[in-house]
């Protein structure tokens, strides 16, 4: 790279900025949690986390954590993910493909509402407590 | 596509001794062979400064804290955890519980402000310093900001030196200001010396640009177009960051001429010193970056008005300049708001000794020793009892166990007969004998006094041939009188900062531990058990079983004695190994 303005200097920092606070998890009140067990991944939980990390750059979401985890039992209704954001109730999704995590993010994250036709509603117990 | 992990290898020294880098190519491999190498991120980072438990491996974003990684882990880190997101539970912090890094009580009591980047970014890549606000505070310097607007900033801050002194480092910088010449220089001070100590390498290693940084900021104020940072060429990896980082620097026009298109230039460049210790004075320094012998010179008139070949010269330590941008970018009331009232900020100490968590710590200034010792440091190694510790390294003194709950900053310390230092304490058990740190700390200011003046070169071989008799049992009390007054001589009279401090830690172990020098003296007695001439091993008839193990285990077969009945140690050619001790299952053996 040549020498830097001021300006250069600015949008480097802020392009940077972006792509780092993807690996910082302090200040992030929304979670989305992927289960990534070898059930999920067969299933497409791969282009699922992929479709998420894109949708949330896209609509500069930047105060949700994304996390993967094991499996957590539903392996009929993979990929499942749970989605946490303050103030509304932990919710599990199943079956999420690439679409369908893309309207999590617009309607849930986002809008503030419940993704109603992918809600996973019959949970197992360990996982309602 | 963005990274959907992110592992975060600790490179610094300490973990890149314990197989760092074998652990790093081994992720890296392992990474491709999965076919997983677009979806985790692999991060070469500096110190977590939780050296106890190296290799750190952090994972983010969901800050998987995995210690003491080896790397025949990386196959399973990749495989479980990255792969299928499952937590390797074997290599937690704290197994079953799977705290994040922000909640292990090594960190909960730390503020990190010097090590606000170490273990965060890469530190060989210019950009993640730039994402997290580098060279932020250098562009409001440049742009929003006259050179008196800086000075004002940083004594309002109440900043003081971090390389022992304490001297407030806005006045030093407004002396350079005000000295008139044709040209001024940069100094930074990165040949740290003291015994155990080495946040300063670990800074220049985990976060080099923020040294770059803050020395330019001082360019522009004092009016300075070269900058040096004297570092000892024993600390080979923050050399090669540095550099890099000086490269990379240059190339994004951040030094060199018209820095962001202003007019302001400056450039710095690295200067290797062989690893003495008296090169961390700073008169020493400057002529061994003069390319002569480094030797101190009478002060004043001091450096920041006649130093680098007599121009006016601002020298500060690196982690004096590591605060400097955090202190221009959030201001000086937030800075002030920490520590206490005659010593702002935080301070970085390495935790090393007697303690289950050695490591690197940065904690407000004001932090009792307890908390240091028992909350972030977890304690004394085998449950044993605190006997002091020693801060400032051969320059300081021993704090002992009434003073555990002083708040620590420079005048606290300075009144208790230690000091700040540059942050090295050492912790010690009932198991250490203060006779014989002391000796450890004489004979290093003894090696390491660069013999120009008189008290120094002579009164340091005195005192310690004066503990050397003591040690060996054959001290008297006249000795003690001697020692006092050899101290008193070499405070005065020596030239520079070693001779001056080198009789400290004397003098704090005789007030502190006067009874451990009589019972040298009168009883010719060790308590600890640490001084060979007077220790001996002796057998106690009715506790022995003769089941020979002390005999099978003596290194020079100084134990005789016939099966199954007691044994006996022949003084003469007993070497105080201790063997035989730590073997006898019957506690026949007596040491004292």
């Amino acid at each position: 790279m040549a020498k830097m303005t001021l300006e250069d200097l600015r949008k480097l920092r802020e392009g940077k900025k972006a792509e780092m606070t993807q690996r910082d998890s302090s200040d992030k009140s929304a979670r989305i949690i992927i289960g990534m067990g070898t059930c999920g991944i067969a299933a497409g939980a791969k282009e699922a986390f992929d479709a998420f990390l894109d949708e949330l750059s896209s609509h500069n979401v930047t105060d949700t954590k994304i996390a993967q985890t094991g499996c957590m039992g539903l392996c009929f209704s993979e990929p499942t993910v749970e989605v946490e954001v303050p103030g509304m109730p932990r919710v599990i999704y199943g079956n999420v493909d690439d679409k369908v995590a893309r309207r999590i993010v617009k309607e849930h994250i986002i809008g503030k509402a419940l993704v109603s036709d992918h809600i996973f509603d019959k949970p197992a117990a360990d996982i309602i407590k | 596509m963005a990274y959907k992990n992110y592992i975060l290898v600790c490179a610094g020294t300490a973990c890149e001794s314990s197989k760092g880098v074998a652990l790093y190519e081994a992720l890296e491999k392992e990474l491709k062979e999965r076919g997983v190498e677009a979806e985790a991120q692999l991060v070469k980072t500096g110190c977590f400064g939780f050296c106890e438990q190296g290799p750190i491996v952090k994972i983010l974003p969901d800050e998987t804290f995995y210690v003491k990684v080896g790397p025949e882990h990386a196959k399973e880190i990749v495989s479980e955890h990255i792969v299928k997101g499952r937590k390797v539970e074997a290599l937690l912090y704290d197994k079953g519980q799977a705290k994040t890094a922000d909640e292990i009580e090594f960190y909960q009591k730390q503020q990190r402000i010097v090590l606000r980047n170490c273990g965060v970014i890469n530190p060989e890549y210019i950009d993640e310093y730039i994402a997290r606000d580098g060279y932020a505070a250098l562009e409001k310097v440049l742009f929003e900001m006259t050179p008196d607007d800086v000075i004002d900033e940083l004594k309002a801050a109440g900043l003081r030196g971090r390389g022992g002194a304490g001297f407030p480092t806005g006045l030093k910088w407004s002396f350079t200001k005000n000295a008139q010449s044709d040209q001024k220089y940069v100094v930074c001070n990165a040949d740290e010396g003291d015994p155990g100590a080495y946040m300063d390498r670990s800074t220049a290693e985990g976060d080099p640009h923020s040294i770059l940084e803050a020395m330019t900021i001082a360019g522009y104020t004092v009016g300075a177009n070269q900058g040096f940072i004297y570092i000892r060429a024993e600390y080979p990896l923050a050399i090669e960051r540095l550099e890099n980082a000086i490269a990379q620097a240059r190339e994004y026009g951040l030094l060199g001429n018209n820095i962001l298109g202003t007019d302001f230039s400056f450039d710095i460049e690295l200067r290797l010193g062989a690893g003495a210790f008296v090169c961390g004075e700073e008169t020493a320094l400057l002529a061994s970056i003069e390319g002569k012998r480094g030797m101190p010179i009478p002060r004043p008139p001091f450096p920041a008005v006649k130093g680098l070949w007599g121009k006016p010269t601002v020298i500060n330590n690196v982690e004096t300049w590591a605060n400097v941008p955090m202190i221009i970018l959030k201001g000086s009331t937030w800075f002030s708001s920490i520590g206490t009232a005659t010593s702002k900020g935080t301070k970085v100490f390495a935790l090393t000794g007697k303690i289950n968590n050695s490591g690197l710590i940065e904690v407000p200034m004001g932090t009792t020793l307890r908390e240091i010792i028992y909350d972030i440091g977890g304690g004394i190694k085998g449950g044993k009892k605190f006997k002091a510790a020693q801060t400032g390294g051969p320059s300081g003194g021993v704090i002992t166990e009434e003073f555990l709950d002083t708040p620590i900053d420079y005048e606290s310390l300075q009144s208790i007969g230690s000091m700040m230092g540059s942050g090295g304490m050492i912790v010690m058990d009932e198991d250490d004998c203060m006779i014989d740190v002391t000796k450890f700390y004489l004979e290093f200011t003894v090696d390491e006094s660069c013999g120009k003046c008189a008290p120094c070169r002579i009164g340091g071989r005195t005192n310690y041939n004066i503990l050397d008799k003591i040690s060996k049992g054959q001290g008297t009390m006249e000795d003690l009188e001697k020692l006092k007054d050899l101290a008193q001589a070499m405070r005065k009279a020596s030239l520079c900062g070693l001779g001056q401090t080198a009789p400290n830690p004397v003098m704090s172990t005789m007030k502190y531990f006067a009874d451990e020098y009589r019972a040298h003296i009168i009883d010719k007695k060790c308590p600890a058990g640490k001084c060979k001439d007077l220790l001996s091993y002796t057998i106690i008839e009715d506790k022995c079983v003769g089941c020979t193990a002390c005999a099978r285990v003596c290194p020079v077969s100084c134990i005789s004695g016939e099966v199954k009945k007691p044994h006996e140690i022949d003084q003469s050619k007993c070497i105080k190994c201790g063997q035989c001790f730590g073997k006898c299952k019957f506690d026949a053996i007596l040491k004292g």
